[in-house]
């Protein structure tokens, strides 16, 4: 379905992800929230609920800026524990320096994909009075990282004195962010960067997703990298609203949020006190898996549309919901694609 | 211009500490007419000050003066006197005022009792916004003369990112989203096609990352010491 990202149909990195999307099967990633602690077996238990589910597990860096355990020391836990890591790298906290110097580092201990962000902007976090700063934006970066791998060269244009960075690149896309009708071009401009994969956000609105695809298809973006399409279970009709009224660039429809307060029927009309808390528990667990159920159709659909390479599942604090959805969807067992030799990685 | 808002009385107050005789110095240039640090807000912090330290049992000496430029060193000579005779000098410039009367006046104490906050412009009758941020390499030519430098929340040069929405930044309703406002002029003007090049790293050298910036003309200079 895509053409060949690498050249002369070599692995530019031979990730598991590179090799399952270049493989042609329908990619599946899963979002992994490191936690606001130094405790790295957070890390574990949640590989744990992630292993054989997903191709590759993409760890946040510092999300919506509140500081966390490092995307990069939670990736090295991943590879530690046999799963594949795609680390997140932001613009707000890190100048080109930080950045290179972080990415020879996580090369170094076994990470191969590297979503490049511009990052949050600080005063949505827990240090609002923080200097940002945003020294390239995602775009620079996706360039920079590319000719790191495929130029050999730092930012500078100095050559490594040793081996260099060789990550399978990815970026994001907000097809529904304002204005709309530039948002297939910025990701034409990313493409043209270097990006190999993209991740988009959070889609529940697939009749738009379809005009934006099209849209991409026509500037015969689907070709030159693969689209993975943002999806994420709700948990309750409150966070389904949160999403479509309090988050740029995310549409929720109509015909979803009653999906999820119909869930919650057998309760409604009943305030908080004339719950039990076996009610509310039965009344969460009945939204989750209407959640799970959602996601599952909206992967269903997403698979349809001509240009979509796979799914990057964002189930925040929730990754136990990550397997059923997969299952549901029909996308278990993940394939195994035979890594690359060690020669062939290293023509890659 | 130069934006600045007064600080607040209190923290200028304790600035002061137990000195006894102060001079408050206006600047007749930016700070006056954004109404922060003019003839008008010299006299009326002056007489603030006095009221407030005599309300405090400790009555202190307070005058004013204003200046055509605090930036400008023949226009501070004209206060020496008055500079000379005050235990403290409490400037109603910018930041630029405050150090010049300090390194003008080096025996001198001086406080500052504005805060300054950026080059900008008045919108409408008491608002100001934002403007330029003195990256020292302009780039307006290539956005439809809308900085993204001083006016996107992270300075993109390849936005907008995915915090636009309806016109305006994912940090504050309040503040216009500067890539919605580039996107909609070059759009008017049949120049969206700039945005589609990549606009690479920017030097930020000639900004302040460079370290302190300074500018020498010779064709301007009047006299150099033969050394």
């Amino acid at each position: 379905m895509v053409a060949e990202a690498g050249q002369n149909g070599k692995y530019l990195v031979g990730s598991n992800l590179e090799r399952v999307l270049r493989a042609g099967h329908f990619a599946v990633t899963a979002e992994l929230g490191p936690p606001q602690s130094a405790d790295g077996d957070v890390i574990r238990r949640k590989a744990a609920l992630l292993r054989g589910c997903c191709d590759a597990v993409n760890i946040t860096d510092n999300q919506t800026a509140i500081v966390r355990m490092s995307s990069i020391a939670a990736g090295a836990i991943l590879v530690q524990e046999g799963l594949e890591p795609v680390i997140q790298m932001t613009c707000r906290d890190r100048n080109r320096l930080a950045i290179q110097s972080d990415l020879l580092g996580a090369y170094a201990l076994g990470i191969r994909n590297l979503l490049c962000l511009t990052g949050d902007h600080q005063s949505f976090g827990n240090h609002p009075t923080a200097k940002n700063v945003f020294d390239m934006d995602s775009i620079q970066l996706v360039q920079m990282v590319t000719a790191m791998r495929d130029e050999h060269v730092f930012q500078c244009g100095e050559p490594f004195k040793g081996p260099e960075p060789r990550f399978f690149v990815g970026a994001a896309a907000a097809p529904f962010a304002a204005p709309v009708e530039f948002r297939p071009y910025r990701l034409a401009k990313k493409v043209k960067a270097g990006a190999n994969f993209i991740q988009t956000q959070l889609v529940y609105d697939i009749e738009a997703f379809k005009v934006f695809m099209e849209k991409v298809r026509q500037l015969g973006l689907h070709r030159q990298t693969y689209i993975l399409a943002g999806v994420g279970p709700l948990k309750s009709p409150a966070m389904a609203r949160y999403m479509k009224d309090q988050v740029p660039g995310i549409l929720v429809p109509d015909e979803i949020i009653e999906r999820m307060e119909a869930a919650g029927a057998p309760w409604a009309g009943k305030s908080k006190d004339e719950l039990t808390p076996e009610d509310r528990k039965a009344r969460a667990e009945a939204w989750k898996q209407a959640g799970i159920q959602i996601c599952v159709e909206l992967i269903q659909q997403l698979r349809q549309i001509e240009g979509v390479a796979g799914v990057h599942i964002m189930a925040i604090e929730w990754e136990e919901a990550v397997r059923p959805i997969v299952e549901g969807a029909g996308l278990l067992p993940r394939p195994v694609i035979e890594a690359p030799t060690a020669q062939e990685a290293a023509d890659g | 211009m130069i934006v600045a808002e007064q600080k607040p009385l209190q923290e200028i107050k304790s600035l002061l500490g137990d000195a006894q005789k102060v001079l408050v110095v206006g600047c007749g240039t930016c700070v006056t007419v954004c109404f922060a640090g003019g003839a008008r807000e010299a006299a009326i912090v002056a007489s603030s000050l006095r009221m407030a330290s005599k309300l405090d049992g400790d009555p202190k000496e307070v005058s004013d003066v204003t200046v055509q430029r605090q930036c400008e060193w023949e226009y501070l000579d004209e206060i020496r006197e008055q500079v000379a005779q005050a235990d403290v000098i409490l400037s109603l410039g910018c930041g630029v005022g405050v150090q010049a009367i300090a390194e003008h006046f080096p025996e001198k104490w001086v406080v500052p009792g504005l805060n300054t906050k950026f080059m900008g412009l008045p919108l409408e009758q008491g608002v100001w916004a934002e403007r330029c941020a003195a990256c020292g390499d302009c780039i307006l030519g290539l956005t439809g003369g809308i900085c993204p430098i001083a006016r996107c929340s992270k300075s993109l040069l390849n936005g907008p990112c995915g915090g636009s929405e309806g016109g305006h930044c994912e940090i504050n309703p309040e503040v216009p989203c500067a890539w919605q406002l580039i996107y909609d002029r070059l759009s008017s003007m049949g120049k969206l096609d700039v945005l589609l090049e990549i606009q690479p790293p920017k030097n930020w050298s000639t900004a302040r990352d460079g370290g302190p910036r300074k500018i020498v003309r010779e064709d301007l200079r009047l006299a150099v010491e033969e050394g």
